[in-house]
């Protein structure tokens, strides 16, 4: 039984709503990139869907498919004790209205999953490293990003290893 | 591969500060000052920004990440039962119930059913859970504010319980207990008359606890009216659990949502009022005496029968029909050298951990490993609302807030 928030969706956005996905009783609805912010800012403040809760952001990156970041949100209702999840699809180097002014909360949702997937936000209040160090260069959690970064050092190769490493020098 | 760029200058630092303190701090009217990142009220490795007018909190900047194990991005490179022992050591204080969040949102996308036993099981478990991080927080935001002796209090009633869980599991922290479709193994005899002995014992201590702090008058001028945050703001900012309820929101996901069998027992969910420290202190308090009614209830009726799900698919069989059965030693080689394999699709599963809402998010690409795992923590929600709730208390004050919001640095950095 999809949520009935879905054909309100429908008729104020049209075709900015391109999917809506059934799973396991989780409904699950595509947006536009381009139109996440005005579709939260609607889902939190009209009456009918009253999604006052973000519990969460993050991505899902479907490389090598293109577009291959899916950002997800997830939204609860306090008052209609429902769940919905908006899912946006971006390429590389594409990037997202930012929806902190809607919720706080996103804030550092968004700045980890820029941080771990480097999808931007635009018109975000601080989009800085979160969880990594400033000066990480790459973004772990993409699927072509390797599992382990660090060369293993051996006992037959640790001197050729160590002089490879960059480490912060005098 | 070099992902570590060569050393920058002092200067850039300045720029970056530009934005996240104001302008004051500039001209050298304010004074910058660095907590953490191995400040012992920190709970872990947290570092604060603080940005102070004589002794006053003007601006807050989290510094998090010290504790990033990159936990998400190991998972997709286990099968799904694997991960299951990575979930522990997420919220170290909280095992049961990440590996209840994430087992569950695997039964969800696999669609087992979990027997009755197993789940109430797993219901004692988590409370017993709670009441064991709910002591670890009481004794460490008491040593915080200066109550030493709590800390000792606390330490000696969460042994009781660490024992418990080793009896069940073998493990006193790290339990890793629950497998997906049920338990690793049915309870050991004794395991109820351990979790019986415990509960006629803790009501009288919580009067003790109560007893050392509530007539405590330096204890209550540091708690009352602290860092108050209202409802709404709490709501916004993504807070839950006690934190949220302190502000009187009325939101448990065991009663709001309930699963694992929450629905059969009878409890309460405890409210503040005004959203200061003192509130969250006093909703936990009262969290002991609820989950000790949900054991107690779960306890008396604790049904007979399986402890785990009869699908081969998921569960493996039973050790002794390796011996004759040729179907079960080929599941039994399919589940520990493959794994099994969900259908391509996505949940998400919320569970209240003793912190709030302990989200997990699971991706299938209908192969044996996760394509995509994402914690949703309740400390790391928790914390990005400190900012807020900092502005204007005393230096001394952040200490005790950042211990009413009962934060675990494994749990925001993951």
């Amino acid at each position: 039984m999809p949520d009935p928030i879905v054909e309100t969706l429908r008729a104020r956005f049209g075709d900015a709503i391109t999917g809506v996905v059934e799973f396991r009783g989780e409904t699950t609805i595509h947006v536009w990139p381009e139109a996440i912010g005005d579709v939260c800012m609607f889902l939190r403040d009209a009456d009918a869907a009253s999604y006052d809760f973000l519990s969460d952001v993050s991505a899902v990156d479907a490389w090598p498919d293109e577009p291959r970041f899916q950002v997800n949100y997830h939204l609860y209702s306090m008052t209609r004790n429902t769940r919905l999840r908006l899912k946006a699809s971006v390429r590389d180097g594409q990037s997202l209205p930012s929806v902190a002014g809607v919720w706080p909360a996103a804030n550092w949702f968004e700045r980890e999953t820029y941080d771990l997937f480097g999808v931007k936000f635009d018109n975000h209040p601080d989009l800085r490293r979160l969880l990594l160090p400033d000066d990480y260069l790459g973004h772990p959690l993409r699927r072509d990003a390797p599992l382990v970064v660090e060369e293993v050092e051996f006992t037959h190769n640790f001197d050729e290893v160590e002089a490879r490493k960059p480490y912060a020098r005098e | 591969m070099t992902t570590v760029a060569p050393p920058r200058s002092i200067s850039m630092t300045f720029d970056e500060l530009k934005g996240l303190v104001s302008e004051r701090a500039f001209s050298g009217e304010t004074l910058l000052l660095n907590m953490g990142p191995q400040h012992p009220s920190t709970h872990g490795v947290l570092r604060l920004l603080l940005e102070l007018d004589g002794e006053q909190v003007v601006s807050c900047v989290p510094d998090i990440g010290y504790l990033h194990t990159g936990i998400e991005k190991t998972c997709e490179s286990k099968t799904y039962t694997k991960v299951i022992p990575l979930t522990d050591r997420m919220d170290y204080l909280s095992p049961m119930s990440n590996n209840l969040g994430y087992v569950m949102a695997v039964e969800k996308l696999m669609d087992v059913d979990v027997p009755l036993r197993a789940q109430y099981i797993r219901v004692i478990l988590c409370e017993l859970q709670r009441i064991a991080s709910h002591l670890v927080w009481l004794g460490t935001h008491a040593i915080d504010l200066a109550a030493m002796s709590m800390l000792l209090y606390c330490f000696r009633e969460r042994e009781m319980i660490l024992d418990i869980f080793e009896m069940v599991s073998g493990q006193r922290m790290m339990a890793s207990y629950f497998r997906i479709g049920g338990l690793w193994r049915d309870v050991p005899e004794g395991f109820e008359d351990a979790v019986r002995q415990f509960m006629r014992l803790f009501p009288s201590r919580i009067d003790e606890y109560e007893a050392l702090l509530r007539k405590n008058p330096l204890w209550l001028s540091r708690t009352q009216g602290i860092g108050a945050i209202a409802g709404q703001d709490a709501l916004a900012w993504g807070m839950t659990g006690p934190s949220l309820r302190g502000s009187g929101v009325n939101w448990d996901i065991r009663k709001a949502q309930p699963y694992s069998g929450y629905d059969h027992f009878d409890f309460d969910v405890p409210l503040g009022e005004n959203g200061d420290v003192y509130d969250r202190y006093w909703c936990r308090m009262q969290e002991f005496r609820q989950s000790l009614r949900i054991v107690d209830q779960a306890l008396k009726k604790l049904p007979k029968g399986p402890v785990i799900t009869g699908d081969r698919k998921v569960a493996p069989p039973p050790k002794e029909e390796l011996a004759w059965s040729m179907e079960s030693l080929i599941h039994h080689f399919k589940l520990w050298t493959e794994g099994f394999s969900p259908p391509p699709g996505e949940v998400y599963v919320s569970v209240e951990s003793p912190r709030g809402e302990f989200g997990c998010y699971v991706n299938s690409d209908g192969s044996p490993k996760p394509r995509r795992v994402h914690f949703r923590t309740p400390s790391f929600a928790n914390l990005a609302a400190l900012p807020l709730m900092a502005k204007g208390v005393l230096v001394a004050d952040v200490v005790a807030l950042i211990g009413s919001i009962d934060v675990v640095l494994g749990d925001i950095d993951r």
